[in-house]
C-alpha cells in the first residue's frame, strides 16, 4: 500500500487481507520419486542439501501438477530446511504454478523480438478461441492461457511454451486457434519443437 | 571468417561423444594437463579471450583472481541462463556441441583448481538439460571426466542443474544463490565471487560461449585465436539477430563485421524491403542505435564508441513500421517482471515507469510524464545493488533522446500515433 496520494499499487490490497490458499490434498513423494531425488542430491556437497530444492520442486509438479502447501512441507523436511525457505522460492521463480493448472498450459512469449512478429495477436486469438483472459483456465480444465517472458529462441518467433517445455516455433498468429485443436487431438506431438530439427532429418 | 564454433551444428548426431572426438575433441583438455595451471591461464591471458556473457571482461583475469592457496574446495560456474532478450547463441552451442562446453569447463577447473563445475541452464530448457545429462554420462563412461582423466591424477565432474525461469538469475551472484536453492537476487559485493563464491568458496562463474573458445585457444594457440578479430576483440563470436529481418539466426563471424553486414548480408535485410528505423545491438538492455550509426564495428570497443554495447550480442532489429513508446512500453513490462526486488529503487522503479509509459502509449499522458520518465530513471540507474537497475533504464532513456518527438506526438494527439495496423503487419 502506498502512502502517496496519487499513488496506489495495482492489487490495492494489504498483505494482512491476503486469503491463505487453501491447503490441498496431503502429499509425499513416490518412492521412485524419492530415489530420482536422492540421486540428484549427490551432485552437491552434503551439507549443501538445500541446492536440491529446485529439482525437487520440479519432481512435485511432475507428480501433481503444481506446488501445494502440504508439498512444500514435505519438500522441506525430504531436503532438511524450513517450510519457509522452500515458499520463498516457490513464489520467486516463475515456472512453479501455486494453484491447479490445466491439462496444458500455453504461454505466449510476449517479449520485444516475439512482439514484433505479432506475440499479441497470438494471445488474442487464443484467448478469444478458449473465451479467457491470460491467467485463466478454460472451463473443461485442458488449457490455461499464460504470457511469459523471452524464452531464449527469439529467432523462431512467435514462441509459444506448452507445459513449461515443449516449444511451439514460428507461430503465425492467424493459425493459433488451429494450434490448441491440434494439441488437444494429438498432445504434445502438435507443436513444432524445431529446436531439435537437425536431429530428426 | 569460417565457423569454427559451430562448423558441425547441422550435422546429424554431430553432438554426440564419437563425433566430437572424431573432429580431434578432448585434445586441448589433453594439452592443458602436460601443462602447469598457471600455464594454461597464461595461455588464456595472451588470447585476448573477453567474456561474451555481457561485460566483456578478459577470462584469463578472472580466472587469476581466484585464490590459488585457498584451502577450500573451488568452483567453476557456467553461467546458461541465456535470459537477455533476443539471446539465443548459448543453447545452440550446448544442444550441437556439448562437448566443446564441458571440455571448456574441464580446462578451466583445471586452470583454477576446482574439482567441480556446475552448468546453470535457464528453467525453459528442458531439451537442452537431457541432452547434457546423456552427454556427461557418456563422456564419463569413456573416462573424459571422472577420476584420474588421460591418467594425470586430475579429477573433475560436471553437474548440469536447470533454475526455474528468472532472468535475474543470469547475473553472477545471483546465480550462485540460486544455485544454492534460493531466490535468485544478488549479494553485496565485495566480496567478489572470485574469493567468496559458491558455498561461500572461491568460484569462476563464465558464460557458455566464453567456455566454448578455451579449448580452441588450447589447440590452435593464442596468437590464432586473437588473429581472428581486430585487437581486444578476438576470436569467433556468434550474433543473434532477431525482429524484422527476413532471415533471424545465430551467425557466426569476426567482431571485424559490422551491424549493417549483420542486418542485410547474414539477416537478409530489413523483412519486405521496408526500411530500418533503429536497432537494438547488445540485447534488451543496451542503448538504440540509429540507421547512421550501423556502419559501426559489432565488437566490444566498437559498439561502446557508438555509444552503445555489445552485450550478449543479440541484435533485434526495428523496421520503420514500429512505434518507440511501445517498444519502451514492451522493455519496462519484462523488467518490472524480472526485477528481483531485493532493493528499492529498482522494484518500485519499473513499475512507476511502466506505469508512466502506458499511460503515454495509450495517448493519455500528458508532457510532464515526459520529464518524470527520465525523472524516475535517473533514480533507478546507478544507485542499484546491481546493473539491472541500467539496464531497465536504458531502453527509456535512448527512445527518449532519439524519439522524444514519437513521445511528444502521443501526448499531443492523445494517441498511438504509428500507423493504426502496424501489429498486425
Ligand atoms: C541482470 C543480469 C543478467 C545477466 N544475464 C546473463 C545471462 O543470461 N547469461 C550470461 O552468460 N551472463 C549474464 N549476465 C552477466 C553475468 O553476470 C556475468 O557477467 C557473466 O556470466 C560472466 O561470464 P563471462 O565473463 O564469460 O561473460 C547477466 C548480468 C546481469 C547484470
Ligand atoms: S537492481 Fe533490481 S534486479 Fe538488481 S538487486 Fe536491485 S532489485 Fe534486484
Ligand atoms: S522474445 Fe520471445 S523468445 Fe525471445
Amino acid at each position: 500500500m502506498s502512502f502517496h496520494p496519487e499513488m496506489r499499487y495495482e492489487s490495492g490490497m494489504h498483505v494482512s487481507q491476503r486469503e491463505l490458499r487453501p491447503d490441498g490434498e496431503p502429499f509425499a513423494f513416490t518412492p521412485a520419486n524419492r530415489d530420482r531425488l536422492e540421486q540428484i542430491a549427490t551432485h552437491y556437497p552434503a551439507e549443501h542439501r538445500r541446492s536440491a530444492v529446485i529439482p525437487a520442486l520440479y519432481i512435485v509438479q511432475e507428480q501433481q501438477g503444481y506446488v501445494s502447501a502440504p508439498a512444500i512441507r514435505h519438500v522441506a523436511e525430504v531436503i532438511g530446511c524450513t517450510p519457509a525457505e522452500v515458499d520463498d522460492v516457490v513464489t520467486y521463480y516463475a515456472m512453479f504454478f501455486r494453484q491447479p493448472v490445466g491439462k496444458y498450459v500455453v504461454q505466449v512469449c510476449r517479449t520485444l523480438s516475439c512482439a514484433l512478429r505479432g506475440a499479441e495477436r497470438v494471445t488474442a486469438e487464443i484467448s478469444k478461441t478458449l473465451g479467457i483472459s491470460v491467467g485463466e483456465t478454460d472451463p473443461t480444465g485442458t488449457f490455461t492461457l499464460m504470457e511469459m517472458e523471452c524464452l531464449g529462441a527469439c529467432d523462431r518467433a512467435p514462441v509459444v511454451m506448452v507445459n513449461n517445455e515443449h516449444w511451439h516455433e514460428c507461430q503465425a498468429p492467424e493459425d493459433a486457434g488451429r494450434l490448441l485443436e491440434s494439441l488437444k487431438a494429438s498432445g504434445e506431438a502438435a507443436l513444432t519443437g524445431c529446436h531439435l530439427e537437425v536431429e530428426r532429418d | 571468417m569460417d565457423p569454427v564454433l559451430t562448423s558441425h551444428v547441422r550435422e546429424p548426431r554431430g553432438a554426440t561423444l564419437d563425433a566430437y572426438v572424431g573432429r580431434g575433441g578432448y585434445e586441448g583438455l589433453r594439452k592443458a594437463l602436460g601443462l602447469a595451471p598457471a600455464q594454461v591461464i597464461d595461455m588464456v591471458k595472451a588470447s585476448g579471450l573477453r567474456g561474451r556473457g555481457g561485460a566483456g571482461f578478459p577470462t584469463g583475469m578472472k580466472w587469476q583472481f581466484v585464490p590459488k592457496d585457498s584451502p577450500r574446495p573451488k568452483y567453476l560456474c557456467c553461467n546458461a541462463d541465456e535470459s537477455e532478450p533476443g539471446t539465443f547463441k548459448d543453447h545452440v552451442l550446448m544442444e550441437r556441441n556439448p562437448h566443446l562446453l564441458f571440455e571448456g569447463c574441464l580446462i578451466g577447473c583445471y586452470a583454477i583448481g576446482a574439482k567441480v563445475a556446475y552448468i546453470y541452464i535457464r528453467g525453459e530448457f528442458s531439451h537442452v538439460q537431457r541432452v547434457l545429462e546423456a552427454e556427461i554420462e557418456a563422456a564419463r563412461a569413456k573416462g573424459y571426466l571422472g577420476k584420474n582423466i588421460f591418467g594425470s591424477g586430475f579429477d573433475c565432474e560436471i553437474y548440469a542443474h536447470r533454475g526455474a525461469g528468472a532472468y535475474e538469475a543470469g547475473e553472477e551472484s545471483a546465480l550462485l544463490e540460486s544455485l544454492e536453492g534460493k531466490r535468485a537476487q544478488p549479494r553485496l559485493r565485495p566480496p567478489f565471487p572470485a574469493v567468496v563464491g559458491l558455498y561461500g568458496c572461491p568460484t569462476a562463474i563464465n558464460n557458455v560461449e566464453t567456455l566454448c573458445n578455451v579449448p580452441l585457444i588450447l589447440t590452435n594457440g593464442p596468437e590464432w585465436f586473437a588473429s581472428l578479430g581486430p585487437e581486444k576483440n578476438g576470436g569467433p563470436k556468434l550474433y543473434c539477430i532477431s525482429g524484422h529481418v527476413e532471415k533471424p539466426g545465430v551467425y557466426e563471424t569476426s567482431m571485424h563485421v559490422t551491424i549493417r553486414e549483420l542486418i542485410d548480408k547474414y539477416g537478409g535485410g530489413i523483412r519486405g524491403g521496408r526500411t530500418l528505423k533503429a536497432v537494438i545491438p547488445g540485447g534488451s538492455s543496451t542503448p538504440v542505435i540509429l540507421p547512421d550509426q550501423i556502419d559501426a564495428q559489432a565488437s566490444f570497443d566498437g559498439l561502446v564508441k557508438a555509444g552503445s554495447m555489445l552485450g550478449s550480442a543479440a541484435i533485434i532489429v526495428m523496421d520503420d513500421t514500429t512505434c518507440m513508446v511501445w517498444l519502451a512500453e514492451n522493455l519496462m513490462h519484462f523488467y518490472r517482471h524480472e526485477s528481483c526486488g531485493k532493493c528499492t529503487p529498482c522494484r518500485e522503479g519499473t513499475d512507476w515507469l511502466l506505469k508512466i509509459l502506458r499511460r503515454i502509449e495509450r495517448g493519455e499522458g500528458t508532457m510532464r510524464d515526459i520529464d518524470l520518465l527520465a525523472d524516475v530513471a535517473s533514480n533507478i540507474g546507478g544507485k542499484t545493488l546491481c546493473p539491472f537497475g541500467d539496464a531497465a533504464v536504458a531502453p527509456v532513456l535512448s527512445t527518449i533522446q532519439h524519439f522524444r518527438a514519437e513521445y511528444e506526438a502521443h501526448v499531443r494527439e492523445g494517441r498511438c500515433t504509428c500507423p493504426a495496423d502496424w501489429r498486425a503487419m
